[in-house]
């Protein structure tokens, strides 16, 4: 397996700035996660260290939890909402749409590392459904056409 | 200076808030015209998203959906003075949609600046606080009892019985955990009041830690919420600044700090005692009870833990008191219900109303039927473990009895619509499957019984073997139903027998089949 760099000293960090909180690991995973886009498996000793926990607990809690990743995302991450309200508005044509013009499917990244793409289900915007969140943003009523126009105006802007 | 409002509620975002609010500021300084604008939360008449408002002397007008472009023609047109234009929908609380609710809990949500405490203290915010402040714990908790409020977050639990079992159990250190997890998929109420009013929640905990004597409070939130994360701690840093919260409320010598943790995108962390595992920085595993929480709770201590809403609800009865509150309802479903109509409708949003309205009134009275224009075929009430609703069921009223006498569950007040066009054993599939997905793998039924179902779902829509295929997915319903730990496995039953009850057809069944 190739091991992806990755900053130390941002994982050092967040560690020592969260490990005396009451419940600590799951603030340091995200700590981890928003500085470095994942979570290293090679920084879980570090994070088992601090916390005196097992490894194999550490990495069970990375598991459990759709959200953490052990891989670096692309450049944006597109979530996709896969639920009920949003299937009642067609968003499994959408869904198809999506990957069709990404060329993935959920949990890949494009070869260009701009966008990767994850499931996602409910996003709480059932009322402006079907729904997407890339970044922290929400978008509602997504069609195949606003899909497009948004991520043609992404890749512009990263250009 | 004229007052103009554009939400900065994260679905009105969605649909184009934020350029809007951009486009009427380059436009009033185009012009001269001075403005101040105000990010409010969203009033929940998603159809009409982004509402602007305008401050008049006669009230606000609303004028919705805006986009960019229109921005222009609306300052042509004097929309600062609230003048006609083509969207124009006249005065906003005069909209029947919003005129006819019953706001007590979203009283203040698209009306102030949700992180301004002036503003919350204008509308009369905190004056539940200032009340319990007078009165001793027990009378607190009595207060709450008196209202009959249940829990807002499914179980329908009575928020009193829970507090005063906290209140009579003796610890150093006791919490109150808010369920701000909100996984199922047709509810956004949660969201909308931390987006639009965040000190109405925190002063709902801060009563509840005065009731039971917890000093610890934390609100466990949805990763998928990150402008809720944004309102809730403006808001905390604001209370706590001005005393509301801290070492010493408001000079009372009592003392109440709250924090804001993320979960991680477990559909499981929302039940109670999961989502407790995970505060404590474990996997989202499921508890056995008892101990209930109440007794052993977070770090092993007495908690409460309530959802959002039912929290959210406490000011106004501590505020106006219980009576108040009960006054509303029927039966045993005291006062009101923040519903929330999404899926395949014309007129979606948010509508808090007494209990008791059918099922009906909400769809076209307020929905205006579907969006498609076609007929409504299905409605899921109560999220993804909630039943699937036909046509026949539709005068049903909203209320938690009504709904389990006829094997159907209110939970959190979310209402998924359908038209014609969906395929119910698809349905009843998704059903088996996300419970599959979403499981925390302690039961065997849950955990391997959905496997099987979603595999015995599709041997009946590829017709294998269709009546012994039939009998097996009823069967393995009855297994999940009666031995499962929590309500995921044991109610997953819930949408795929009563798509199979109610839609037999869509099974490749003639006739209706009996009732599970
Ligand atoms: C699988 C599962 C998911 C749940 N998800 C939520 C949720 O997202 N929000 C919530 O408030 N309650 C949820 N609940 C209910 C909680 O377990 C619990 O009843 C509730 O938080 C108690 O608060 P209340 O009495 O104020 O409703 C869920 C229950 C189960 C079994
Ligand atoms: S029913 Fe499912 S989610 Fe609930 S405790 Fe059992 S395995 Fe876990
Ligand atoms: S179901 Fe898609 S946002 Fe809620």
């Amino acid at each position: 397996m190739t091991q992806t760099e990755w900053d130390r000293d941002a994982v050092t960090e967040v560690i020592e700035q969260k490990k005396s909180m009451p419940g600590a690991l799951l603030p340091i995973l995200h700590g981890i996660q928003d500085r470095i886009g994942f979570i290293p498996e090679d920084a879980v000793p570090q994070i088992a260290k601090a916390l005196n926990l097992s490894r194999a607990e550490v990495h069970g809690v990375i598991s459990f939890y759709h959200y953490f990743r052990t891989t670096p995302p692309g450049k944006r991450t597109i979530h996709l909402c896969r639920a009920e309200s949003c299937q009642a508005m067609n968003s499994e044509a959408l869904e198809a749409h999506i990957k069709a013009r990404l060329g993935i499917d959920y949990h890949e990244t494009t070869a260009d590392g701009a966008f990767s793409l994850e499931p996602v289900y409910c996003l709480g915007n059932c009322a402006c459904s079907p729904s997407m969140m890339i970044g922290h943003e929400v978008h509602g009523r997504v069609t195949p056409q606003s899909f497009d126009a948004i991520i043609n105006e992404l890749r512009e802007f990263a250009a | 200076m004229t007052t103009v409002y554009v939400p900065r509620d994260s679905s009105a975002l969605g649909l184009g808030a934020e350029r809007v609010a951009g486009a009427i500021q380059m436009e009033a300084a185009k012009r001269n015209l001075p403005i101040d604008l105000v990010r409010n939360g969203s009033h929940g008449l998603y159809w009409l998203e982004p509402l602007v408002e305008v401050a008049t002397p006669a009230g606000r007008v609303a004028y919705g959906p805006v986009q960019p472009g229109d921005v222009a023609g609306l300052f042509d047109a004097g929309f600062l003075e609230g003048k006609a234009h083509p969207l124009c929908m006249g005065p906003t609380e005069e909209i029947p949609y919003l005129k006819n609710q019953e706001r007590l809990t979203f009283a203040r949500v698209g009306i102030t600046d949700p992180v301004s405490l002036d503003d919350y203290l204008a509308h009369d915010g905190y004056r539940g606080l200032r009340n319990a402040l007078g009165l001793d714990p027990a009378a607190i908790v009595e207060e709450v009892t008196a209202s009959g409020l249940r829990g807002r977050g499914g179980a329908a639990f009575p928020t009193g019985i829970k507090w005063k079992t906290v209140l009579n159990t003796p610890a150093d250190q006791k919490y109150i955990v808010c369920n701000a997890d909100e996984g199922d998929s047709g509810t956004f109420s949660d969201r909308m009041i931390m987006e639009g009013d965040p000190f109405v929640l925190i002063e709902g905990m801060t009563i509840a830690g005065l009731a039971v004597g917890a000093t610890q409070g934390y609100i466990y939130l949805r990763v998928e919420y990150p402008h809720a994360e944004i309102a809730l701690n403006q808001a905390i840093e604001a209370a706590l600044e001005a005393g509301y919260l801290g070492d010493d409320i408001l000079g009372s010598g009592k003392r109440f700090h709250l924090e804001v943790r993320l979960g991680a995108g477990a559909y499981v962390c929302g039940e109670e005692t999961a989502l407790l595992e995970s505060l404590e920085g474990k996997r989202g595993m499921v508890r056995f009870k008892p101990p209930l929480p109440a007794i052993e709770g977070l770090f092993g201590q007495p908690t409460v833990i309530n959802n959002v809403i039912s929290l959210a609800s406490v000011p106004i009865i501590l505020d106006k008191g219980g009576k108040y509150y009960a006054d509303y309802g029927m039966g045993r479903s005291r006062g009101t219900l923040p519903l929330q109509l999404a899926g395949n409708v014309k007129r979606p949003g948010l509508i808090e109303k007494a209990f008791g309205m059918t099922l009906r009134e909400l769809l076209y009275d307020y929905g205006g039927g579907s969006a498609s224009g076609r007929p409504i075929r299905a409605v899921q009430v109560g999220g993804p473990l909630g039943s699937f609703m036909p046509e026949s069921q539709f005068d049903t009223p909203l209320d938690y009895e009504a709904f389990s006498a006829i094997w159907a569950v209110l939970g959190h007040g979310g209402v998924v619509v359908f038209d014609d066009t969906v395929d119910m054993a698809k349905m009843a599939r998704y059903a088996m499957e996300f419970c599959a997905i979403e499981s925390c793998g302690k039961c065997t039924p849950c955990r391997i019984g959905s496997t099987r179902g979603v595999e015995v779902i599709d041997r009946i829509i590829d017709d294998q073997d269709r009546a012994k295929n039939l009998a097996l997915l009823r069967d393995l319903g009855d297994t999940m139903l009666a031995g499962s730990l929590c309500a995921l496995g044991g109610m997953t039953p819930y949408p795929v027998l009563s798509a199979l009850n109610h839609f037999p057809e869509d099974f490749g069944e003639k006739s209706v089949a009996q009732v599970a």
